[in-house]
């Protein structure tokens, strides 16, 4: 099994160490998914996740987040262990983009009004105006890169914006304040074939316009290969490929599949 | 003639009172989709609050203090309700425990709270006091308008109170509160605790209910412990009411629909009354109102749902 090159030139973001996961613990349904999981997300790459169904791809950004607690390890953000930080503060750190579209923006507000919260992120919410007129040019040439149409829509609610735009926004609303990781938890699963695609090329856009770093998980293997700067397969806890910082070049939607294959024929599908 | 007058202003006095706590629970059941029925409780809260002030106060106070009092007593229940909505919120965010059971608990133990502060009395009197109706500056108002003072009091509160929610809830605490109700993860997202907020939103909802109680206890001169049955009922017969009524008017806030929403509600009540209803069926047509207002909504949805279902579902 290939390891993470670790390269001291690099600075790690996000540490998992020793992690544990058991899923209905102490029931007859206790499913161990970790032991000993160990990953490094260093400052500037732009990882892929693939793996089947149950292989951990979700839950290891669910741990980074904090939606789930760790059964044991570690987990660090830089400098800071992060194992106990409750959900919402990490999020100070920490965009994310869910495959709902509808988890990432509030339908009854307005366009205008989601892009204000959005912009006030890690200053406190007070009693001063909800909508700042002045930001609204800047929110305009925010939305202008999505090529939607949607800066002559500021007013609109987003309850009533397709998918494709929902996610978009959304994409654009987890990354207007700065951060040090984007999370993209199968953030193009729930599109049709064509916003897939557009909302992809966004997310490279932005990540790389924006020097960010990235975590993202799909099923699209196509997607897996063409973009990122490093591939991971996982399953049943464990990381099967990771093509390191460097050896992404080297695997095609051929060589994925054909690994994926043999996971699912020792599992017996 | 004077007479259907007369109605018309009992309706729309009472219709004002209550609209400040339809306002209050349109910020619970509406924006933070919490169903509280802690108001059965803070509702006599800030009555008994009222009866038990006023009454101590006549006596301590003179001059110009004794006019302000009753004023002041109003922001005491206010606070007071708050504090109950926090303890509410508290229950639920901190300890886990569901909506309706938190605010079950909540509203049993203010049964006990309320008997304490009226002294163990269930109604508890206190004629001829000064009151927000008849201290300054309502005494300076000229004879005309002197005969109307109580309605044109419940009606200056229920303007400030609306204008306040509304400016609050434009603001960047009151936007957040807003999506809080809509899309928790989004909240979350902006690494801010959404539990914090749910209590915010509760001490609001309750505050405006207590005050509602406080000028109900000083209108009629006497609180009631009694007077809390049957608030959630209509509160959210009132909000939905209103919300669906109106909520084809352009620029309406939904704050004035919820206030508008307590006024029909009160004429439908007033004109089964007058058309004979025994007073003893008044709950079971409240409950009987709020019923069909529920399932007209229901229907409603269920037309519009389909085509548009996402949209109807945001709302």
């Amino acid at each position: 099994m290939p390891q993470p090159q670790s390269d001291a030139s690099r600075k790690a973001l996000v540490r998992l160490e020793h992690i544990e996961k058991i899923f209905n613990k102490d029931s007859v349904n206790e499913v161990t998914l970790f032991q000993d999981f160990n990953l490094t997300i260093y400052e500037g790459e732009f990882i892929s996740v693939v793996g089947s169904n149950g292989s951990g791809k979700t839950t290891t950004l669910n741990l980074i987040c904090g939606s789930l607690p760790v059964d044991g390890g570690r987990i660090w953000l830089g400098e800071k262990d992060i194992t106990h930080m409750p959900e919402y503060r990490r999020n100070a750190a920490i965009g994310r983009v869910f495959q709902d579209p509808a988890k990432g923006t509030c339908p009854s507000l307005t366009i205008l009004e989601n892009m204000s919260l959005a912009d006030n992120k890690g200053k406190p919410y007070g009693l001063s105006r909800g909508v700042n007129r002045k930001r609204i040019d800047f929110y305009k040439s925010q939305l202008e890169l999505l090529h939607l149409g949607l800066e002559e829509k500021l007013d609109l609610q987003v309850g009533v914006l397709s998918g494709g735009q929902r996610q978009a926004l959304a994409l654009l609303i987890a990354t207007l304040t700065p951060i040090d990781l984007l999370v993209l938890d199968e953030h193009t699963a729930a599109l049709d074939p064509k916003s897939s695609e557009n909302v992809m090329a966004l997310t490279d856009e932005i990540v790389k316009a924006k020097g960010l770093t990235a975590i993202m998980v799909t099923h699209n293997l196509r997607f897996a290969v063409e973009y990122g700067t490093r591939l991971l397969m996982m399953d049943k806890g464990h990381c099967v490929i990771d093509s390191g910082p460097d050896g992404k070049e080297h695997y095609q939607i051929d060589d994925l599949l054909k690994v994926f294959n043999e996971i699912s024929i020792e599992c017996g599908n | 003639m004077s007479i259907v007058l007369s109605l018309i202003e009992t309706v729309l006095r009472e219709g004002f009172i209550y609209g400040l706590m339809a306002m209050g629970v349109y910020i619970t059941y509406k924006i933070l989709d919490f169903p509280d029925l802690s108001v059965d409780g803070t509702f006599p809260l800030g009555a008994c609050i009222a009866a038990a002030l006023l009454s101590f106060g006549a006596g301590h106070f003179t001059g110009p203090m004794a006019a302000v009092w009753p004023w002041l007593v109003c922001v005491i229940a206010f606070l007071a309700g708050a504090g109950a909505g926090c303890v509410t919120g508290l229950i639920h965010v901190k300890a886990g425990i569901t909506d309706l059971l938190s605010g079950i608990l909540v509203m049993t133990a203010m049964w006990s709270v309320n008997l304490i502060i009226t002294g163990k009395s269930a109604i508890l009197q206190f004629f001829n006091r000064p009151t927000i109706f008849n201290s300054a500056p309502v005494t300076l108002l000229p004879e005309g308008l002197y005969a109307h003072r109580q309605l044109l009091v419940v009606l200056v509160f229920a303007i400030v109170v609306k204008l306040l929610l509304d400016w609050f809830l434009k603001t960047k605490k009151g936007l957040l509160l807003r999506s809080a109700g809509d899309n928790h993860q989004f909240v979350t997202s902006l690494a801010k605790d959404q539990g914090k907020l749910k209590i915010l939103g509760l001490a609001l909802g309750n505050g405006c209910t207590a005050l509602a109680g406080c000028m109900l206890a000083q209108l009629n001169e006497n609180a009631d412990i009694n007077s809390g049955k049957g608030m959630v009922v209509m509160a959210l017969a009132a909000v939905i009411m209103g919300t669906s009524i109106f909520k084809r008017v352009k620029f309406m806030k939904a704050t004035t629909m919820a206030v508008l929403g307590a006024i029909v509600y009160k004429a439908c009540l007033q004109v089964a009354l007058q058309l004979g209803l025994p007073n003893h069926y008044l709950k079971l047509l409240m409950a009987v109102l709020l019923f069909l207002v529920l399932l007209s909504d229901r229907i409603k949805r269920k037309k519009k749902g389909g085509a548009s279902g996402h949209a109807a579902a945001a709302k």
